[in-house]
This record gives C-alpha cells, structure tokens and sequence, in this order.
C-alpha cells in the first residue's frame, strides 16, 4: 500500500467509525466496536513484534494488564487526572517492556516464547496478589471516566469514538513506521537476523525497540479499557487473553497492521456469538474453555489452508 | 611500481587469527594484511577455513587467538552491526535475502546506516524523515543501476533468478559504501557469463575507492581478478602474492591446484 493509499483507507475508516456510532442505538453493539478497538489496538502492537520483526510474544495480556492498572490505580486511589494517569501508563507499559526485554531477548524463537509466557503468568499472580494495590482478585473500583473538556466520555457511543479514534491513530504511526527505514531494519531481522547484523541494523537495539513500543501501545488500550469499564480485576488478563491476541494477528495475517484489526473484529464478533450460542448447545457453564477450543481449531485451519490470513485473502481478490 | 614510491598502510591487518570448533582447528595461526585500494582473495580447497576467516573478520564469530586491526584499531568482536559501522560490509556465501522484501527494500536496508531518521520521526513521517528516505532512495537506485538491476527494483528480490539475487545482496553491500567488501564466494552459482559481468563490477567498486577482499575457489575467476592471493590450506596460509607468482608456487600446486587438475 503506497502512503496515499493508506491515508485515504485511514480517512474512509475513521468517516465510518464518526458515523456508525451515532446510527447505532444498541448498547451491546457499541460495547462491541468498543472491543474491537481496544483489542484491535493490542493486536497491532502484537503485529509489529510478530509479524514484522518476527518475535513471538505469548505474554502481551501483561502490558494490557499494566496500562489498566497503573491507569486505574493512579486515578481511583490517589485521584491523579485519568489523562496524566494514561500516559503514566503507557510510559509504564513501555519502560515495563524495555526492563523486560532487556534478559530475555537474549534468547530468541521458542525460548523467547516460553520466557514472554513466563512473564505474563508471573504479572498476572502479581495482580492477584498485591491486593494492598491492586485490590486483589476482587478488583478495583472507582476508576473515573475520562473527559473531554468537561463532557464525560461515560457512554458506550463517546468510548466507542474515542477507542476509534486512538485505533485509527495507532494505525496511522503504525502505518509509517513500518514503511520506513526503521520498519525495513525491522522487516529484515525477521528475514535474517546474520544479513540485517551485516548492514549494520543493531538487531538487538531494534527488538528490543520495538518491543517497548508495542508494550506502551498495549497499555494504551489497557487503560482505556479501564476508564471505560471504571472497574478492573485480573480474570481478563490471563493467559487466554495473550493467546487471544496471537490468534486474532495470525487470523488478520502476520504482517499486515489492518490484518490485526481484521482480526480482532473477527475474534470479538466470535466470542460474542459463542457466548450466545454455547448456552443454548450445552447444559453446563463454562463457554470460556469452549472459546479456546474454537480458537485452537481455527488458528490450526489457518495455519493449513490460509496461512496468510485475512489480508491474504485481500489480496489475492485484488 | 616505481622506486621510492610507499606502500599505502594496510587498510586491514589479520594477525596470528585462530579458530577451534571444539577440537577442530579450522584456523590455525594466519597472518595477512590487505591494502587499501587492493583486490585481494582468500583461496583454497574446501575446509581450508576462507569463510571461517571471513567470519571472524565481519564479527560473526569470536576468534580463539589472534585480531584484527582496520584502520590500525581492532574491530569488534561478536557484534557484526559495529563491524558494519567501522566501514566494512558483507555478502554470505548462501544467499541471504529478507523474506518479502523487494530488491529496492532490500538494498535500502544496506543503506541503513547512512540514515538518521529514528523512530518517532518515522511514525510522525517528519520532513527530516521524509528528505532522508528520498536521499537513501536516490543512494538505492544508484547502486541499483550500476548493477543494472534498475528495472527489477519493485519486484521481489526473492523472486529473482539465483544471479540477481547475487547481484542483490551485493548491491545491499554496496549501498552502506562501505571502505571494505567482503564477498563470500561471489562467483558461486554463475554461469562464465554471469561471471564476467560480476569481475566488471568488482573492479568498478575498487576503481570507485573500495578495497575488496573476496573468498572463492573459481581459479581463472580469482586469479584473473585479484591484485593478491593467499592461498590457505588446512586453516594454514600456504603462500600468498601476486597471482602469476601463486600460480607457479609448488605448493599451492601440489596441495591445491594439484588436486584440482586430477
């Protein structure tokens, strides 16, 4: 996509995503676009690691998690304003990411999975327990909304433009910063690390760049996802979470920052159609073990017969 | 040469250079110096340790014993983007090109060190980083024609016969302008013609001011090319000088040339 292309793609987006919020009159709905762009966001940042520079993360639930919570526990407990408060925790998310990656992109592949794992599960026990802070597995309440020149953005239309509104933006960077001579280093060390090394791209400088961008990006939607639902607890930032991310950036295709958002829009529509569905199918509780099960089908189904994704499939019709 | 005339100081200076694998000696002890300007090659049989040597120079791998000194100062050991950085870029024996990529993208990423834009001013596609990804692009697309890849520059480099994607890598070399090439093997894979034309640009690059140091096993193709040889055998240097002098020296011909005429 040439940089016109993208900004008209950008443009007519952003229209629809003005427009859309004002027809809709279902707040489950607009709940929905909410979702799809908090997790769109998230599943971008994922994209830039995984598809772009080609190191997988299994752990990226825990900058959300930290955006959420920095974000929240800034506001609720010690009344910081929510704006001041969000961008403590994006910087947090990134700093968090760069301390992080610092060991452990010492390893890469496998390796490199299992430890963003390790890190992942170790936050989450984190937020359960320092529950003085964090208010344990019973959560934190009180998280103001944000506000915008004294109008609270306390509905689920004013979120959903908002979220919209950082989304298409995270896309907009997104989109340059691949496109650049930073996203090409970046795109030749997930080609091959020894010819990227050769061409003088400090391939460890830029992971690890890359890394705390996508860990600040991540906690942006973290926090937002915090002002937005004003109460908070550690359940959604598990494991499935992480795995949900990936699933949603391999579905979209890899490399590809509108796959992402493809991806997660596919994913949220999903979980909401088997929260509707599974009930009516099974006689027990429990739809969350089901969910992973269709996402384990699906993300082998992709694997095998459309292992570019969603995007590919794009591209192959144009 | 004419009398009095000095010798340039060695541009690079490989001193006492020794790698074990394990318990295998793949390098034993080398000495040699290449001057700036020059065309010199690494010669001899499979094993003999050229590109194990070529390793250690670009920083790849960290020698048992011995430096290297470019410019009269050691180079970085185990950190090939600060090897880069001292003006020395590469090309791999296997083609190493990145996934999708096409050829421009490709050899733009050899001129990554001849831009400053950093990240923010990327994503912010700031003036500063838009002059400087058209100057790095006009730097592209100059190493692209001397190569006479111009009409291939948006295809994908991957896609490319296995002589352009030669060519390629050699252009992602070219385009850092580095003060010393190493090409490893670069005549590996081409037909005489592909070879020919591959000599030409080697001696453009030098006549440009690079100083050349390749590795290959192409006799007529080394030989015919390089102002020097060194001749290696066994991680041991058997000879080194002027071609005609390598060519006549008993031993090379007894342990290499030998063996390739039986």
């Amino acid at each position: 996509m040439s940089a016109r292309e993208r900004w008209v793609l950008l443009l007519a987006v952003g229209l629809a995503a003005a427009v859309v919020p004002w027809t809709v009159r279902s707040t489950y709905v607009l709940s929905a676009l909410v979702f799809v762009a908090l997790n769109g966001i998230a599943a971008l940042a994922l994209s830039l690691v995984m598809g772009f520079a080609g190191q997988v993360s299994l752990g990226q639930a825990a900058f959300y998690a930290i955006g959420a919570y920095v974000s929240g526990v800034l506001t609720a407990s010690y009344g910081w304003n929510p704006w001041v408060a969000m961008a403590v925790a994006v910087a947090a998310g990134a700093l968090t990411a760069f301390l992080v990656g610092l060991p452990i992109f010492r390893l890469s592949g496998l390796l490199l999975a299992m430890a963003t794992l390790g890190f992942g599960i170790i936050l989450y026990y984190v937020l359960v327990n320092w529950a003085s802070v964090t208010g344990g597995p019973s959560g934190l309440t009180g998280i103001p909304p944000l506000a915008i020149g004294g109008v609270q953005l306390d509905s689920d239309r004013r979120m959903a433009w908002l979220a919209w509104g950082a989304l298409l933006l995270v896309l907009g960077l997104a989109g340059n910063l691949v496109d650049s001579r930073v996203g090409r280093a970046l795109r030749a060390i997930h080609g091959s690390e020894p010819a990227a090394e050769a061409a003088g791209v400090d391939t460890a400088r830029y992971k690890l760049g890359v890394f705390a961008v996508a860990g600040g990006v991540t906690a942006l939607a973290g926090a937002l996802y915090a002002h937005y639902l004003k109460f908070i607890n550690p359940s959604p930032f598990g494991f499935a979470f992480s795995i949900e991310l990936v699933v949603m950036v391999v579905l979209g295709g890899v490399a590809s920052l509108w796959g992402a958002v493809l991806g997660a829009a596919l994913v949220v529509g999903l979980v909401e159609a088997l929260r509707a569905l599974l009930p009516l199918l099974t006689v027990s509780h429990g739809a969350a073990e089901y969910e992973i099960v269709v996402f384990g089908l699906l993300l082998m189904a992709f694997m095998i017969f459309l292992p570019g994704g969603l995007s590919a499939l794009g591209r192959r019709a144009a | 040469m004419t009398a009095g005339a000095r010798l340039p100081a060695p541009l690079l200076e490989v001193q006492g250079l020794a790698k074990d694998f394990g318990g295998l000696a793949a390098v034993r002890g080398v000495d040699f110096a290449v001057r700036a300007g020059q065309i010199k090659a690494l010669i001899g049989p499979n094993g003999a340790g050229k590109t194990t040597i070529f390793n250690l120079i670009a920083g790849a791998l960290a020698p048992t014993r011995g430096r290297v000194l470019f410019e009269g100062i050691p180079l970085p050991v185990r950190r090939p983007h600060a090897v880069a950085a001292r003006g020395i870029a590469r090309t791999f024996q296997l083609v190493r090109l990145f996934g999708e990529m096409s050829v421009l993208e490709t050899v733009l990423v050899g001129c990554h060190r001849r831009g400053r834009a950093g990240w923010a001013a990327c994503a912010l596609r700031t003036r500063a980083a838009r002059q400087d990804e058209a100057e790095l692009r006009l730097r592209a697309q100059t190493v692209l024609a001397l190569l006479g890849l111009g009409a291939r520059a948006d295809q994908p480099a991957a896609a490319l016969p296995y002589g352009e994607q030669r060519l390629v890598e050699l252009g992602r070399a070219l385009a850092a302008e580095p003060k010393l090439l190493l090409l490893d093997e670069p005549g590996a894979g081409l037909g005489r013609d592909e070879q020919a034309r591959l000599a030409a640009i080697i001696r453009t690059i030098r006549d440009a001011g690079a100083t050349v140091l390749l590795v290959d096993h192409h006799m007529d193709f080394v030989l015919g090319l390089s102002d020097e040889v060194v001749v290696l055998s066994y991680g041991e240097k058997l000879a080194e000088g002027r071609p005609e002098a390598v060519r006549t020296d008993p031993a090379v011909i007894g342990a290499y040339l030998g063996d390739e005429a039986a």
